[in-house]
Formats: C-alpha cells, structure tokens, sequence
C-alpha cells in the first residue's frame, strides 16, 4: 500500500514570474519548490506514525506547544506560514484595502500609511529570520513578530492573534533580489498585497 | 572612540569558487558594515559608551548587543580564511581535535551537522570551553559562545546571507566549500 503524505504542499495559485518586478521569478521558484516543498517533506516524516499523523496543518498549528519537539514546530510553521505567505500575494494586486478592514486599519493606526510603517518597523525589527503578522484577537488589530516559523496561532509564541496578513522576512525571501535591503522588499510588498484575500481573512475572523 | 570595519587580509575575490567576491561585497562590505555604523550609533549616551567590544559581547542585551555580537563574530569569521593556510589542524589543535572527536574527519562531520541543522539564522562553533575542553555548539541569531566563558576557535555563520548568493537554499553546498579556505594556522593560534 502506497501511503498518502499527510500534509500537502498547495499549488501555488500563480506563476513564478508573476509578482515581478517586486519579486522575481527565481526567488519565487526557489521558495517555494525547495524551502516551502522542503518544509512539507520535512514535516511528513516528522509526524510518521505520530498522532499528528492524523491532523490538519490548521489544527496541528494550534497545538503546538512547549513540549513539542523542534522537528514539529519548524515544518509545521514552515508550512503553515509559506501556504499563508503565497495566497496573501497576488499579481496585479496591491492597492489600498477598502471596506470594513480599511476603516479598521485606520480606526487602529490613524492612517494607512501609519499602518505601513508600523508593520514596516515590526518587519524590520525581527531580528534573524522570522515573520511580521498583522493579527486581529477579540476584535482588535495588531502587528506583532515571529521567530524563525512561529506563528501567532501557535500556543508556545510569546505573541497571539489569527493572522490576516505575513511577511516572510527570513533573508531568503529576498536575497537575491534585494541582498541586504530589507526595507526595500517591505516596501514593494505592498504592490503585490491581495487585499481581497485579507479582507476575506477579516471578515470571517469578525463572523 | 568609534568602533571600525576591520580591513581584511585578503582581496574581495580571493575566496572565490568558494566564496564569491559579490558575497564578500555584501557580506562585509554591507552587513558587517551595518552592524559596525548601527552600534556606533546605539552606544553613544548607554552604560557601554566606553567598553571595548568583547565587554559588549559579554555584557549588553537587545539591540546593542546584536550588533556589538554581530561585529565580534563577522571579524572572527572573516579573519579565519586564506588560501594559502595549511588545510588541516597542526600541533596541539590537531592532537586535541583527535582527543575529542577521534579524529579531524570524525570532527569536520560534527561541526557540518551542527552547521546544517541549526534552525534559522545563526552560527556554529568550536569552543575551548572553561575546563580546557573543545566543543561544538550551536548559537541563535548573533549568539556568541564568550558569554558562557567559552574561547571561540571557529565559527561558520549560517545566516542565509552568508550563502544565498552563492549556493541558495543549499547551505550543505557552502558547508563544503567552508572547509576549504578555512586557513588552520591562524585557527591554531586562537587555541
């Protein structure tokens, strides 16, 4: 019998090339065929004949404590977050967020661009590899920051809230493109931002 | 007094295939760079204005540590290599090497484990630790070893920056190539 893998690698739902010029083809074929594939692959064998075995990435990721072992909590995270990453993306997107989760950003930051800098500052801030999130718990907007592939949904984080958006600032999400610019990757994600997807994010976080 | 971008001991380009000379550009030329200009910022009006940089590594937190750290530990990295050092350990490293991990091929696969597993950004070593012993460990983000009173012999930055240019998402490529500039006079020396 042939077994299944457990945890999947979503397709990515567009090409390569289609967030140039904010990022490049390579950088997106090298993220996501071999750091996010290696991620699920890594996975897989870590929950083999685990309990885990049995569980959704979504499920497993709130479950992910002090006590569980490293192997877990990275590929899990690294999972979670990439899949998370790629549909928070979108070509042609960028823009302004309108609606309810506009109003909210600036009900929250005064501004949109009070928004952008703040999230900017958090991205900015990670010190290493890591994430910023912007996350909203009991109603309320945040932005906060990961280590490595922690994850606000993740009990053993110091930080929490259901992510609505994620920057992946871990060096190879930018390295070639941008070396050691960080701030300038920050700045050209707002051009490939899907707000639709956001905004959907939002809203079923508020139902 | 202003700490300063130590000036290496080799060209840009006299890495290469290993290293390659655009890695150096950014990887001394921009961040070791940064980490010098950004803690020549952070000290001025603290309680380390007027500390040497290894009381920084021993003593400071947060942001003036991580830079401070970042400082110590690129400069230790980068002045380990040439081309024309002898390959392998001599004289009392090598008999201490053999001492604690049988021997320099036992030892090489070791430190590459803990090289290519650690998780994220960060760095491997090789310690003499307080009684006199060598060690392998692992240290986060800008860890350095001097805070828990070990003596760094060799680090191997594993910060993707290190490498991304070179050998991408193959970090077990750049461990290979480490290995071969890795100059064990001056390595020898700081044991």
């Amino acid at each position: 019998m042939t077994s299944l893998a457990q945890f999947t690698q979503p397709e990515l739902p567009y090409k390569y090339s289609d967030l140039e010029p904010y990022i490049d083809a390579a950088t997106m074929e090298i993220h996501y065929s071999k750091h996010h594939a290696g991620y699920v692959a890594n996975l897989n064998n870590a929950a083999k004949g685990t309990a885990i075995e049995k569980m959704s990435i979504d499920e497993l990721i709130t479950k992910i404590d002090g006590n569980t072992p490293a192997g877990v909590r990275n590929n899990a995270g690294g999972t979670w977050n990439h899949t998370f990453f790629w549909e928070s993306m979108a070509p042609k997107a960028g823009g302004e967020p309108g609606g309810n989760l506009g109003k909210a950003l600036i009900a929250q930051w005064g501004s949109l661009d009070a928004f952008k800098a703040e999230f900017k500052k958090a991205a900015l801030g990670q010190f290493g590899s890591g994430w910023a999130w912007l996350v909203i718990a009991n109603g309320k907007l945040s932005i906060v920051s990961t280590p490595n592939q922690d994850n606000p949904l993740m009990p053993v984080t110091s930080v929490s809230g259901t992510p609505l958006l994620g920057i992946d600032v871990w060096e190879h999400a930018y390295y070639l493109k941008y070396q050691n610019k960080r701030a300038d990757y920050v700045d050209n994600f707002w051009s490939v931002v899907n707000w639709n997807k956001v905004e959907a994010r939002f809203k079923s976080s508020s139902k | 007094m202003a700490f300063e971008l130590p000036k290496l001991p080799y060209e840009l380009n006299a890495l290469e295939p290993h290293i390659s000379q655009k890695t150096l550009e950014f990887h001394y030329g921009k961040h070791h760079q940064a980490y010098v200009t950004n803690l020549n910022n952070l000290v001025p009006g603290t309680a380390f204005e007027k500390s040497d940089l290894e009381t920084i590594v021993k003593k400071a937190d947060g942001g003036i540590f991580n830079n401070g750290a970042q400082v110590w530990n690129h400069t230790f990295y980068f002045m380990q290599f040439s081309k024309k050092g002898p390959k392998t350990p001599t004289g009392n490293l090598a008999k201490a090497i053999n001492e604690e991990f049988g021997s320099f091929t036992a030892f090489k696969e070791a430190f590459t484990k803990a090289a290519a597993t650690l998780f994220g950004s960060g760095w491997a070593w090789l310690v003499k630790n307080k009684s006199g012993k060598l060690e392998i460990i692992q240290e986060s983000n800008a860890g350095n070893p001097l805070r828990s009173g070990h003596t760094p012999v060799l680090t191997c930055d594993v910060w993707e920056h290190a490498y991304y240019l070179d050998t991408q998402n193959r970090r077990p490529d750049y461990l290979v190539n480490f290995w071969e500039i890795l100059d064990w006079d001056i390595i020898g020396k700081r044991f």
